[in-house]
């Protein structure tokens, strides 16, 4: 039951100077490994997924895939518009069928709407930012959204963020579960950004970029980006009834 | 099928209210069965600051001690009035709040239970990957045989019984997190 846990050449390390906030809000004790019984192997995805599929029954699309319009004003936000689509996988490469995707960011002018957000970059009343969907059968989500603008931050002098899109997703399992961000390609401010530099490899830092597709892009509307996302599985298989293992060993 | 690169973590940020546009800490309804509960606490950082901008999520079994998902084959009843996630933003004072259920014990192992405990994790700007811990009950006798806190060095086991009390007749469990320093909370790694 006992696994390899976090995998050290892929998630940052909880303490990463550069980034300030981790200093005070980092564990000092060493994590205790725990094996994945019950609690571990189950998660929230499948019950959050079917509850969601019931309650708009496929409208989940029309509501909240599209960031362009679903601050529902009846006016499209302002920016460039971008297709973001992708596959969820697991480890082994196989789709996540109808998982959770939820993601939230900035206005074209770098803003959030949000009460903490004091960059004096303008509110676009037609843009609210969040979106969420399922995976279809393929794994496959899709939004169309308005490319996130960079935005300033306190961490260091002159500090921007590079233009990113955060990424909810629960996946199988209580294991499965990652908070994330997608950038964009060829952004200057990456290499600048202790955020993005705590990912502890080039290697792994690349699987936080999206590519540009054509293939996605359509011909008059929207650039395409493609990002894939590989959540952890489980170790252990589904749980056998408890009741009939504590009888074969009585 | 080929082995995939696990996609990299990254920082919640302080925005992610965006997120939270409907209420998601009430997990019981007048329908759910089980013992009435409401689990609360505070976040604190390495100088015993407040943290106002963490997410709190749990998972937690029903009363049975079932969980509501497919990998749980045991026949103990499923509650229709129970799912067992949460979700909570804490407020300017660091202060988190679920009204949920005390869930029922569930198996370690085939022949190990485990006692009633609700997972849960922290999400927080400055933390580039969440943080897992458990809440366990600290009037709950089930929890000397417990394995998982077995695994727990003893001294630092109290910082995961969250501390019972009765306010206005409701049962109210205080689980507070520390990010770290002087009684950090356990975080595990699974
Ligand atoms: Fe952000």
């Amino acid at each position: 039951m006992d696994g390899p846990g976090r995998d050290p050449s892929t998630f940052p390390p909880y303490l990463y100077e550069a980034y300030r906030a981790t200093v005070r809000r980092s564990p000092k004790q060493p994590l205790i490994p725990l094996p994945q019984t019950l609690s571990e192997i189950t998660g929230p995805g499948p019950a959050i997924s079917a509850a969601l599929h019931q309650t708009v029954q496929g409208a989940v699309g029309a509501e909240d895939t599209d960031l362009t319009t679903n601050m529902g004003t009846g006016t499209e936000a302002m920016g460039e518009r971008i297709i973001v689509t992708g596959r969820v996988l697991d480890e082994h490469g196989a789709p996540l069928v109808g998982t959770l995707v939820e993601i939230w960011q900035t206005n074209a002018a770098g803003r959030y709407r949000h009460r903490v957000d004091q960059h004096h970059a303008p509110l676009d009343p037609n843009f609210l930012g969040y979106g969420r969907c399922l995976t279809d059968t393929n794994g496959v989500y899709r939004f169309v959204t308005i490319r996130p603008g960079a935005y300033p931050w306190q961490n260091h002098p002159n500090a921007w963020r590079p233009a990113h899109i955060h990424f909810s997703l629960f996946g199988p399992s209580w294991v499965s579960r990652l908070v994330t961000q997608m950038y964009f390609p060829g952004d200057p401010l990456q290499p600048l950004d202790p955020i993005f530099n705590s990912v502890p490899t080039g290697a792994a830092q690349a699987r936080l970029v999206a590519q540009y597709a054509h293939d996605v892009t359509q011909e008059g509307y929207a650039l395409g980006f493609r990002f894939d996302i590989v959540l952890r599985g489980p170790r252990a298989t589904p749980f056998e009834p408890f009741e009939a293992a504590q009888r074969a060993t009585r | 099928m080929s082995g995939r690169a696990l996609t990299p973590s990254q920082t919640v940020g302080p925005f992610f209210h965006i997120m939270l546009r409907e209420p998601m800490n009430a997990l019981a309804t007048p329908q759910t069965a089980g013992t009435r509960i409401r689990i609360e606490g505070v976040v604190y950082d390495g100088d015993r600051a407040v943290v106002p901008d963490a997410m709190v999520e749990i998972w937690q079994a029903n009363a049975a001690g079932r969980y509501r998902h497919p990998a749980d084959l045991r026949p103990a009843p499923l509650d229709p009035a129970f799912v067992g996630f949460g979700r909570c933003g804490t407020d300017e004072r660091g202060f988190y709040s679920f009204d949920t259920i005390k869930p029922g014990p569930v198996p370690f192992d085939a022949q190990r239970v485990q006692a009633p405990h609700i997972s849960m994790l922290v999400f927080a700007r400055g933390l580039l990957d969440h943080l897992r811990t458990r809440a366990y009950f600290d009037d709950e006798r089930a929890n000397a045989d417990d394995p998982v806190l077995h695994l727990v060095p003893q001294q630092r086991r109290p910082t995961l019984l969250a501390e019972h009390r009765t306010d206005a007749g409701r049962v109210v469990y205080r689980f507070d997190i520390v990010l770290q320093g002087d009684r950090e909370t356990v975080f595990f790694d699974l």
